[in-house]
């Protein structure tokens, strides 16, 4: 009973789509509009796909760029926590117990070429303040030496002595007098 | 009466000459050693003839002035036997069992103007005594009183606000008369004041003071150190090391305009700027070549000259009063040690032989003595050697004594050093007989420069 309905109606309605397309089919310039059209979309689509994967390609790049700079900014933490050399009373060569610390900031530096350091020379209160200058710079001047062997650029030290100016413990004890003695690996 | 408005006149005036404010803690002269040598006299405090309140007690000035000089010693005003303001008052055998062999008298009057007239006369109580105070002399042929046991008498009229400046100029006066030596009471001293980083913002403070600390006012507060002020010759300027720019740079300041020159901003150091005699050079230490060397630098055309070429430390220039040589601090012999440098000629000879170091040194203004730190079994002290040679005279006693710098009239020596665990001044006469102390209530004290003569 149901498919003698269904029957029914596709007899009267196949005629009348015939009937439909005989009377106005589409024409030449139709039919090339319309194929103009549905190209159209298809590059519309396949320009927006592009677009998203570029998007989604630059995002994953801008995630992987961030997290490389968290990792140097890491990196340079690490290293600002431990960034001082102390000195010998009077004198202004490195200590091999502080090679292993200058080495990593030496890695550092190398592996990241546009990081750049200030070396800060300073000295106990012995002696006169200008002489402590020159000292200090002394100091300064041997970790740059240092650091430079472990091929790190010129271009990314620079170097001031503070002398006897700045000391991170006050007071005339020995304690403090070797606390002050120190070269600074600072990070700009 | 007090004029309240003069006395205000005052302060501005004081302000528009230091345009920075006035610091709040001065000095205080602390006398440590010394007194028993020197010579009793007796400054009585001036008669007053006006009415109302001073504005200042003069011979507290003279009295303090003539005692921190380590050359007198002034009779306590409570054991005077009488209080004498012209000589025709004075008892002179009185005086002279006190042990006193020269008063000064005077008084104060006011002027119909408002200002004020000082008299003063300082008296050889000893000479007097012989001569009853009525010596005579012949003149034209005629016998006349000579009173020549009046050494000197003055009279002046000034301010309220030129008190204490005045009382200086009398000291000045009393010294010169019965030392034959200038005195340097007019004088001021620069230091630097280093105060807490973890309190204040701006912890170096550049400051001038009278001689005697008072009247301190601040020049220049920074973030970063401040260090070897140097006076130039005429007393105007100051040439000194800032770090407020994260590098050393050394600049010149005028202190009464407060107008300032950057002088130098090399790579590396840019310190020790001592002005040359004739104030048209600077020495200094640069170390753009590659280390510690020293350097001229004309002013006007900043034209430099280098001065030593040694791959060891050279520091601390200092100019002879000629003007033609430097002592400078070298390490070329192994440890530091003074030279000198004839810079005509170029020739460098070793002025220091003995002790672990020397360092620092500055030429007395006679030309004849050199003033240094001397370090000898690890101690660092001022000292004393002549400049020709021969033993070095430890002068001090006190801990890690540094940046000596000599009074205009070679009488005395400012210094820094550490007492109680603090950075201080501290004063030793060139005989080292007289020590005296200026503890400072807000920091670490460092870094004087006593100024040449002023007035």
């Amino acid at each position: 009973m149901q498919l003698n309905k269904i029957m029914k109606t596709l007899v009267i309605a196949i005629p009348m789509v015939t009937m439909v397309a005989c009377k106005s089919g589409p024409t030449e310039a139709e039919l090339e509009a319309e194929r103009n059209r549905e190209a159209q979309a298809q590059q519309q689509a396949a320009a927006e796909a592009q677009a998203a994967e570029e998007a989604r390609v630059k995002v994953e790049a801008a995630a992987r760029a961030s997290r490389a700079a968290e990792i140097v900014e890491q990196e340079k933490q690490a290293l600002i926590n431990d960034q001082t050399v102390y000195f010998e009373f009077d004198r202004s060569s490195v200590k091999a117990e502080f090679y292993p610390i200058l080495d990593k900031h030496a890695a550092f530096l190398v592996k990241n070429p546009s990081q750049t350091v200030v070396i800060e020379g300073h000295c106990d209160s012995r002696g006169t303040p200008e002489y402590n200058i020159a000292l200090g710079e002394r100091r300064a001047q041997s970790v740059e030496t240092y650091l430079r062997n472990q091929g790190v650029s010129s271009s990314q030290i620079s170097v001031v002595s503070y002398g006897e100016e700045k000391p991170v413990v006050s007071g005339a004890t020995e304690y403090a007098f070797a606390q002050n003695r120190r070269g600074i690996v600072r990070y700009n | 009466m007090i004029d309240i408005r003069k006395v205000a006149q005052g302060v501005v005036l004081m302000c528009g000459l230091f345009a920075p404010l006035l610091a709040n803690a001065a000095l205080e002269i602390v006398i440590t050693e010394g007194v028993d040598s020197a010579r009793p006299v007796a400054i009585v405090p001036f008669k007053w003839k006006g009415s109302g309140a001073l504005p200042g007690e003069i011979s507290d000035v003279i009295n303090a002035d003539l005692r921190r000089s380590g050359k007198f010693n002034p009779v306590n005003t409570a054991n005077m036997p009488q209080y004498p303001s012209t000589d025709s008052e004075v008892n002179y055998s009185a005086w002279a069992s006190t042990g006193a062999d020269t008063i000064v008298v005077g008084s104060i009057s006011d002027t119909p103007s408002g200002q004020y007239e000082v008299k003063f006369e300082i008296i050889d109580v000893l000479r007097a005594q012989v001569t009853n105070g009525k010596s005579k002399s012949l003149q034209n042929g005629n016998l006349v009183l000579s009173e020549d046991h009046i050494i000197d008498s003055r009279k002046a009229i000034i301010n309220a606000q030129d008190f204490r400046q005045h009382g200086h100029r009398i000291s000045d006066v009393i010294y010169e008369k019965l030392t034959g030596t200038r005195g340097a009471f007019l004088t001021r001293i620069a230091y630097v004041i280093v105060r807490d980083s973890k309190v204040y913002d701006l912890p170096f403070q550049l400051v001038i003071a009278d001689y005697d600390g008072e009247n301190e006012t601040r020049l220049l507060s920074s973030p970063e150190p401040l260090m070897s002020p140097s006076w130039s010759p005429d007393g105007e300027s100051l040439a000194y090391v800032s770090f407020e720019n994260r590098r050393p740079q050394i600049y010149i300041q005028n202190i009464y305009t407060t107008k300032r020159t950057k002088l130098t901003d090399f790579p590396g150091i840019n310190g020790s700027p001592v002005f040359s005699p004739d104030g048209k050079q600077l020495a200094m230490v640069l170390s753009k070549d590659g280390n510690s060397e020293i350097y001229t630098m004309d002013i006007a055309s900043k034209q430099l000259r280098r001065i030593t070429r040694n791959r060891n430390i050279d520091t601390e220039p200092s100019w002879t009063p000629d003007g033609k040589s430097l002592l400078f601090t070298s390490e070329r012999g192994g440890k530091p040690q003074i030279y000198r440098v004839n810079l005509e000629t170029g020739k460098i000879r070793r002025q220091t032989f003995e002790g672990e170091m020397n360092l620092g040194a500055t030429i007395a203004p006679d030309g004849q003595d050199m003033v240094l730190v001397n370090r000898t079994r690890g101690k660092y002290h001022i000292a004393k050697q002549a400049l020709e040679g021969g033993a070095i005279q430890v002068l001090t006693r006190t801990d890690l004594d540094e940046s000596p710098s000599i009074a205009p009239n070679g009488s005395m020596i400012i210094y820094s050093t550490l007492y109680n665990g603090t950075q201080v001044l501290s004063l030793v006469s060139l005989d080292g007989r007289f020590k005296a102390r200026l503890p400072a209530a807000n920091g670490q004290v460092k870094s004087p420069s006593w100024s040449p003569y002023l007035f």
